[in-house]
């Protein structure tokens, strides 16, 4: 019997937003708090020459200003971080220190070079605008493949020709091989652009250390409050982690932007350690586009080779990944793991190699942003696609149909071994496109493509059928491969005396319904009402640990923590059942709530054994009291959510704009137990993609001065850019997790930017356009299209 | 330095020195402890902070709270009447219209305004009312379907507010 799995409940989270009653960080107002507002370089890469505190420390209401000598002298070093990557001759990768305010250097735009707090946020941002600051403005490098070129300004004296690391993946010798021996070649020279993430909520931290009790207390909108407390404790501030709360409340929105340790959290508490009171720092929208992780910023050339027949026989692939000014804490692991691993695509490409050069420039962070990775190489390989379609004559449809991975579902049949070091876990790949065909309605509209052209209207039609690796991750795995944390997630499973559930995760929802989505299974698994489920998180002082929320996790990594302390919960339970009931266990059955000895009308309620539990007067012997139950569930592999996406534009022949008339996705994110939410992860993540091919792109000139960083500048989609969408799916269980789940949050993301290139690119073939480089803006179009 | 303003906000009058720099949205924010409107950006583009001002959704970062003297200010806090949802509120719940929830506020503000300027409007209509909103989680697509919700229930109920 399942009642709640595969419904679409309504979010219990909902009531407290509409009412105006959530509560993020800069709603949380501690007595005594003061305000803290920080410096920040107005240039790329510049000397600091001074800082004279003096010429504000005076004024009425200031209570403190620190720089990045304060830090320095504290012994306090910088962020880490959380991921290493080698170069090929097995050197480490060049790690410079990331301080929580510079003293020496700015090196980029936004780089923090102290910290003013006063008494009210008017006055700590008065004081900021006052602080004298001499800088030696040098010069810049903002361009990853510019930035390994001889004679070019250094970002870290300590990393030459500014290279982080280079990487390859696959087999070399292999892929030249295929590629001489190919029929046709495809080539195309790629920039995927940087794009900032722009969660609604900008980024807000409250520090308070209480000398009283020596405790501190973080507030921070942040998807990961436990790895943000380990980091800061083991390697940041050197702080006894039992004396340190972590608290996330509810967030707005991260998109990936809200993963990683920033220097402002370590910074808040390393002032209140100084001040002994709680300091708030929140980030304006300027402050965000310039210092919250950016995420993409690849150049590259890829190459995609053909037999006769239409087979792709090789992939070769030189890429440069942009990671800014220092390494954020995922940030090593994006253009390499995360990136080059997901190169088969959905192909049967038997040769493939990717040479990456991972470069530091003078601009903001690059870290994993919706997708991280993955869209990277979805676009490289599906814009190769419709390209190659288009150069050798046959139908981007047909062709992928022709290249696919024939299904396997990892049970009978195993896994797909990639030549790229995944194994994908299940997967059925031809129904999605064809479902997607279906949705479009391909024949017509391929006629009403060609009588539009009659009438000089250019429609376009673009594909885009792509695979991610999400249920991040086996902790074994990721540590070979350089992560530093394992990837495992938590769940305590706490049946209180009436039976009521209260759930702790180390998952955290900033947007994704966990609190419903979550009570659904255990409510389901249990046989209870969902009302008496509650799903806590977002807490360290609550929550026991954590992993936090990225890479499409939450689900199949925390989801199946909680399964794990469900089936302890009701292993314990169906034991004192068979002792309230006088019977063996194996005869009895769990359903709607009861155990029931099997063949009678014998039987005991959930909330009667959870009772018993708790007041164990008639017991059994031997057995602990209580049920509450923890457990840590560490995947065995990656999950391998795959999916098709249609876009169909009209080009505005007199403007270039690009109307997206409509947006067509079939998805297979495995098992769905709400259906609703997971609809709203796909359209949301679809919006982001199509931003991304669109409207959106970080600005920087050739001094590193980032010339976009406002909504007045920066573009993102509005919801007269956007059609409604028209979304399906599949369902391929996966084969390694006990829901079946695959993930969600990232698929539209990843999916849908290069459907939309794709699309522009089919409208303009008639005029001989290859490629645009995204955005695709008017003007860009229209450039094209004059040739 | 503080100037008198008296304002009254969700039915409730209050009266007090305020200095003349503090924005709207700081005052209901900071000064009434009224958190549901939220501040997104610094330019005016986000509408987050959006709030009904005699009746009109304003951007209420962009006005200073003194500008609001005399007025009548309805926030998200004030919208459900004796404890009934309003039918937009009621339509976002229904219709998945919010994920994070930071930016729902302004957006059932704005669409307050929406729907008493036009009680029918088509798809494209609503996309064009939103134009002052960013959502980043949604996509949109579901927020138009609770504005639809909302404004089939309110000709249904004959009521607008």
């Amino acid at each position: 019997m399942s009642s709640f799995i595969g419904k679409s409940i309504k979010r219990v989270e909902d009531k407290r937003f509409i009412t105006g009653k959530g509560r993020y960080t800069d709603d949380i107002v501690l007595p005594g708090m003061v305000y803290a507002q920080i410096v920040r370089s107005p240039y790329a890469h510049a000397k600091i020459v001074s800082i004279d505190k003096s010429s504000v420390e005076s004024m009425e209401g200031v209570v403190a200003v620190y720089t990045g000598q304060d830090v320095a002298e504290s012994g306090v070093g910088g962020v880490p971080a959380g991921w290493q990557v080698d170069f090929k001759n097995g050197d480490t990768m060049k790690e410079p220190p990331h301080p929580l305010l510079v003293a020496d250097k700015a090196r980029y735009m936004g780089d923090a070079v102290a910290v003013v707090i006063a008494e009210s946020r008017e006055l700590a941002k008065d004081a900021a605008d006052l602080l004298e600051v001499e800088y030696d403005e040098l010069d810049a490098v903002v361009d990853a493949a510019k930035a390994v070129e001889e004679g070019v300004p250094l970002v870290h004296d300590d990393a030459p020709k500014n290279m982080c690391f280079d990487w390859e993946i696959g087999d070399k010798t292999a892929t030249d091989a295929a590629m001489a021996s190919a029929h046709h070649i495809t080539t195309l020279d790629f920039v995927n652009q940087r794009v900032i993430p722009n969660a609604i909520e900008p980024r807000a931290v409250i520090g308070h250390f209480d000398p009283a009790n020596d405790k501190y207390t973080l507030y921070t909108s942040s998807q990961n409050p436990h790895l943000i407390r380990l980091l800061l404790c083991a390697f940041v501030l050197g702080l006894p982690e039992h004396k340190v709360r972590v608290v996330s409340p509810d967030v707005g929105g991260g998109f990936g932007s809200k993963i990683f340790h920033y220097a402002e959290e370590a910074l808040m508490i390393w002032c209140s350690q100084r001040l002994g009171i709680p300091i708030k720092w929140i980030a304006e929208r300027s402050e965000s586009f310039m210092t919250d992780a950016h995420g993409r910023d690849h150049v590259s050339k890829a190459e995609m080779g053909f037999d006769a027949e239409g087979n792709v026989v090789g992939l070769r692939i030189k890429t440069f990944a942009n990671l800014g000014a220092y390494l954020s804490t995922f940030a090593p692991a994006v253009p390499t793991y995360l990136h080059g691993t997901l190169l088969q695509g959905l192909y049967t490409t038997p040769a493939i190699h990717l040479d990456l050069v991972g470069s530091f420039t003078h601009t903001t962070p690059v870290d994993a942003y919706r997708g991280a990775g993955r869209p990277e190489a979805t676009y490289l390989l599906e814009r190769l696609m419709d390209t190659a379609a288009l150069e050798m004559g046959v139908d981007p449809a047909e062709l992928r149909f022709k290249n696919f991975i024939p299904p396997f579902d990892g049970v009978n049949e195993p896994g797909y071994q990639t030549q790229v070091a995944l194994q994908y876990d299940s997967g059925n790949y031809a129904p999605v496109l064809q479902r997607a065909l279906e949705m479009v309605g391909y024949e017509d509209f391929r006629a009403e493509q060609a009588a539009a052209r009659e009438q000089g209207r250019y429609l376009g039609i673009g594909f885009s059928t792509y695979i991610e690796a999400c249920g991040i991750a086996p902790s074994a795995v990721v540590g070979s491969l350089g992560a530093r944390a394992g990837l495992y997630e938590s769940a305590q499973v706490r049946v209180q005396p009436t039976g009521k559930v209260s759930v702790y995760t180390g998952s955290h929802s900033h947007g994704q319904g966990h609190e419903t989505t979550f009570a659904q299974v255990v409510a389901d698994r249990l046989g209870i009402d969902i009302a008496d489920v509650e799903i806590v998180h977002g807490d360290s002082e609550s929550v026991a640990f954590g992993m936090g929320t990225y890479g499409s996790r939450s689900l199949a990594v925390g989801g199946s923590a909680i399964v794990k302390s469900v089936d302890k919960v009701l292993e314990k339970g169906a034991k004192i059942a068979a002792h309230l009931l006088e019977a063996a266990e194996d005869d009895l059955e769990y359903a709607n709530g009861s155990w029931t000895v099997k063949g009678t009308d014998k039987s005991v309620g959930f909330g009667d054994v959870s009772l018993t539990a708790y007041v164990p007067h008639n017991y059994p012997e031997g057995l602990e009291p209580g049920m509450d139950f923890s457990s840590f569930y560490d995947p065995t592999n990656f999950t391998y959510p795959f999916g098709a996406h249609i876009a169909i534009v009209e080009i505005d022949t007199d403007t270039g704009k690009v109307t997206l008339k409509r947006f067509i996705a079939c998805d297979d994110v495995g098992n769905v137990i709400n259906p609703m939410i997971v609809d709203g992860q796909i359209h949301g993540g679809i919006a982001q993609g199509v931003g991304q091919a669109m409207f959106e792109g970080a600005i920087y000139d050739e001094n590193g001065q980032l010339t976009n960083g406002s909504y007045m500048d920066y573009t993102m989609p509005r919801a007269d850019d956007l059609p409604s969408f028209e979304i399906d799916r599949t369902v391929t269980p996966c084969p390694h997790n006990p829901l079946g789940v695959k993930g969600a949050g990232e698929a539209g993301t990843i999916g849908s930017t290069p459907a939309v290139v794709n699309a522009v690119m089919d409208a303009l073939s008639p005029l001989g356009i290859k490629d645009i480089t995204m955005p695709l803006t008017s003007e860009r179009v229209w450039k094209a299209m004059q040739g | 330095m503080g100037l008198q303003l008296t304002v009254t906000v969700n039915g409730k009058q209050h009266s007090q020195e305020v200095e003349p720099r503090t924005l709207l949205v700081h005052y209901l924010r900071d000064v009434l402890r009224l958190t549901g409107t939220h501040i997104g950006c610094d330019t005016s583009n986000c509408g987050a902070c959006t709030v009904l001002m005699n009746g009109k959704a304003v951007k209420s970062c962009t006005l200073l709270a003194l500008q609001a003297e005399g007025a009548e200010i309805t926030t998200i806090e004030g919208l459900a009447q004796n404890g009934e949802l309003h039918p937009l509120q009621e339509g976002f719940k229904e219709n998945h219209g919010l994920q994070c929830g930071f930016c729902t506020p302004g957006m059932i503000m704005t669409s307050v305004q929406l729907l008493d300027d036009n009680p029918n409007p088509s798809e494209a209509e609503i996309r064009h009312g939103l134009e002052g909103n960013y959502c980043r989680c949604t996509g949109y697509h579901n927020i138009v379907k609770s504005i639809q919700y909302a404004a089939d229930a309110m000709r249904k109920e004959g009521t607008n507010v």
